[in-house]
């Protein structure tokens, strides 16, 4: 009673857990520990509701019948497009385009703005610790455009801005960077190389996929020019996502497929374009997921961003700490501000090895190079074992992390 | 000659030593032993086209054919799945191409292996069985190019 100070800045990790259906599942015949949040989190059964309600009730085509279940539909599908502005404090919601995911929303800025932007002699700077939906699109671009792509380097996890200056020049003209990274945890200091970016003359692309379910995003406060992020890593369901741009340059920008929804008046001889959003979303688009992704962004911005981060740090750093137990082990990536990804080698073990015998006792990590090899080939390591945390996990799952790699390092070695 | 034991055999021998186990822990202290104990492969071997594709961990497989046998070898720097060839190898090497292409193989999903590890990681189990078929029928194509009518007695004796 007298504690109502800390209830309300503390999470209930315990009536966290009760609202995720998953986490009461058995794996290998013990207690599922979820550790693989930074690929994909888990689902609150309000999401998982939401998509059951949609299809039990509203289903319909969007922006076209007057009938009353489209009418209900497209007014469920725009509140989603306002919960994902708000969301990331865009400006409008115009700027807010429905995509499949963080990896469609930067390849549809790579084939729009960038071929009509990119041209030979022309640079693209990236980060060293890009997964590979943020490389492989730049790479086709500026191999098309006969451009260069140029890689800010990195040291145990941290960009080096020094030689990112060195890199900026009148030829930038993108400079596309994650801001959390998927392997590593790494927070980027994504301000300041905007900052620099923008005094260049160059535009800035964020990849938001891991940042967006940790941090608070304003994009404006930011001033980046695109942000993307995918549901799916913010409780929501899969195969939705969200491509932020600012107006102004989406508006120069040509579409990206072209068909239904994103046409305003088509003859056979010319076509004329419909305005923001929906020039960038031909076709019908994946409305029931759209519209549980609102359901996604209510239940996380109630159970409060700030809460989750404090209690996705504590259980960061408790197992940073625990973790050094374990003999030969190796943090991957000491970068000074991270967030709830802890990737680590253990001598003479193959990842792989632990991965699967950890699965043995119901603990889900990831292993491998998690999207980013060029990364790896940078810690001079075929990949890392990953534990990534989310809202709902516990010390004790941490404890029985520890424990299970014991265990299996004695079985190993 | 004619005491060696059939693919089927050795398959059957297998999944009765795994119905010995009583736990997980058990069957992967086995194969993490097999994997410890097969022998490792030359340098020499150890090149890109010798890695099966499909795997987490990085596997090397070569293959020998000696009087009408195919005969395996192969490495991997992850133990378990080292310990999963040495299995297969067990099973498979030493006998002719046609009966490679005909084992079933169905001792992996006797002993829970298919379903215990992770599709990534079976794929990974599912593209060695593949790599191993396919140079048994590549040997069988080559044997019938160059011995035309006699590799039907080959595979009689
Ligand atoms: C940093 C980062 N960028 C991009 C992606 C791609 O996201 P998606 O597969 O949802 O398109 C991921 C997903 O793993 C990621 O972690």
């Amino acid at each position: 009673m007298i504690q109502s100070n800390t209830i309300t800045k503390e999470l209930d990790v315990y009536a966290i857990r009760q609202q995720f259906p998953a986490l009461n599942r058995q794996v290998k015949g013990q207690p599922l520990v979820y550790f693989d949040n930074a690929a994909t989190t888990q689902k609150p059964q309000v999401v998982i509701d939401a998509l059951v309600d949609y299809y039990t009730n509203y289903n319909a085509n969007v922006h076209r019948g007057i009938h009353t279940l489209a009418e209900e539909a497209t007014a469920a599908f725009e509140a989603s497009r306002d919960a994902a502005r708000q969301f990331i404090n865009a400006a409008s919601r115009e700027e807010i385009i429905f995509t499949r995911g963080t990896t469609e929303g930067i390849n549809l800025v790579a084939f729009t703005w960038g071929r009509k932007n990119i041209k030979a002699g022309d640079e693209i700077i990236i980060t060293e610790m890009e997964h590979h939906s943020n490389i492989v699109p730049w790479q086709l671009l500026c191999e098309e455009k006969g451009a260069t792509l140029r890689v800010i380097p990195q040291l145990n996890g941290e960009l080096l801005l020094d030689e990112y200056k060195k890199l900026l020049s009148s030829r930038t003209k993108l400079v596309s960077v994650v801001h959390v990274s998927n392997a590593l945890g790494t927070v980027n200091p994504v301000e300041e190389i905007i900052k620099l970016a923008h005094q260049a003359g160059a535009l800035v692309m964020i990849d938001g996929a891991q940042s967006s379910v940790h941090l608070d995003i304003d994009v404006q406060a930011m001033d980046c020019d695109f942000f993307a992020f995918s549901s799916h890593k913010v409780y929501g369901p899969t195969g939705i996502g969200v491509l932020y741009g600012k107006k102004h340059i989406l508006e120069a920008m040509p579409p990206f497929q072209g068909g239904g929804e994103m046409i305003k008046e088509v003859s056979m001889l010319k076509t004329t374009f419909n305005d923001l959003p929906y020039k960038f979303e031909a076709g019908t688009p994946n409305i029931g997921d759209a519209v549980v992704l609102k359901a996604a962004l209510d239940y996380v911005s109630k159970v409060g961003k700030e809460k989750i981060r404090n209690h996705e740090k504590e259980l960061l750093a408790y197992a940073t700490e625990q973790v050094q137990q374990i003999p030969g082990i190796r943090i991957i990536g000491s970068a000074a501000e991270k967030v709830s990804v802890l990737s680590f080698v253990i001598d003479k073990v193959h990842p792989q090895d632990i991965g699967i015998l950890l699965d043995n006792r119901g603990i889900a990590v990831r292993t491998g190079h998690h999207c980013a090899q060029p990364l790896m080939f940078c810690f001079g390591i075929p990949g890392t074992i990953r534990a990534s945390f989310a809202m709902y996990n516990t010390k004790e799952e941490v404890d029985k992390l520890i424990v299970g790699l014991q265990k299996a390092l004695k079985m190993l070695l | 000659m004619s005491d060696q034991k059939t693919i089927q055999e050795i398959e059957n021998e297998i999944v009765e030593e795994f119905s010995l186990f009583d736990s997980w822990d058990d069957k992967y202290e086995y194969i993490i032993d097999l994997g410890k104990k097969l022998p490792v492969l030359e340098d020499k071997h150890k090149l890109d086209e010798n890695k099966v594709r499909g795997c987490q961990s990085t596997v090397w497989l070569v293959a020998d054919y000696i009087d009408g046998k195919v005969h395996f070898k192969a490495d991997s720097d992850a133990v378990i799945v080292k310990g999963l060839i040495s299995m297969l190898i067990r099973v498979l090497s030493g006998h002719t191409p046609d009966e490679i292409i005909q084992a079933s193989l169905g001792f992996i999903q006797k002993i829970g292996m298919t379903t215990h590890l992770a599709q990534t990681r079976s794929n990974g189990l599912l593209a060695m069985v593949k790599q191993m078929k396919n140079f048994a029928l590549a040997y069988k194509i080559k044997n019938t190019m160059s011995h035309g009518e006699r590799s039907a007695e080959t595979k009689s004796n």
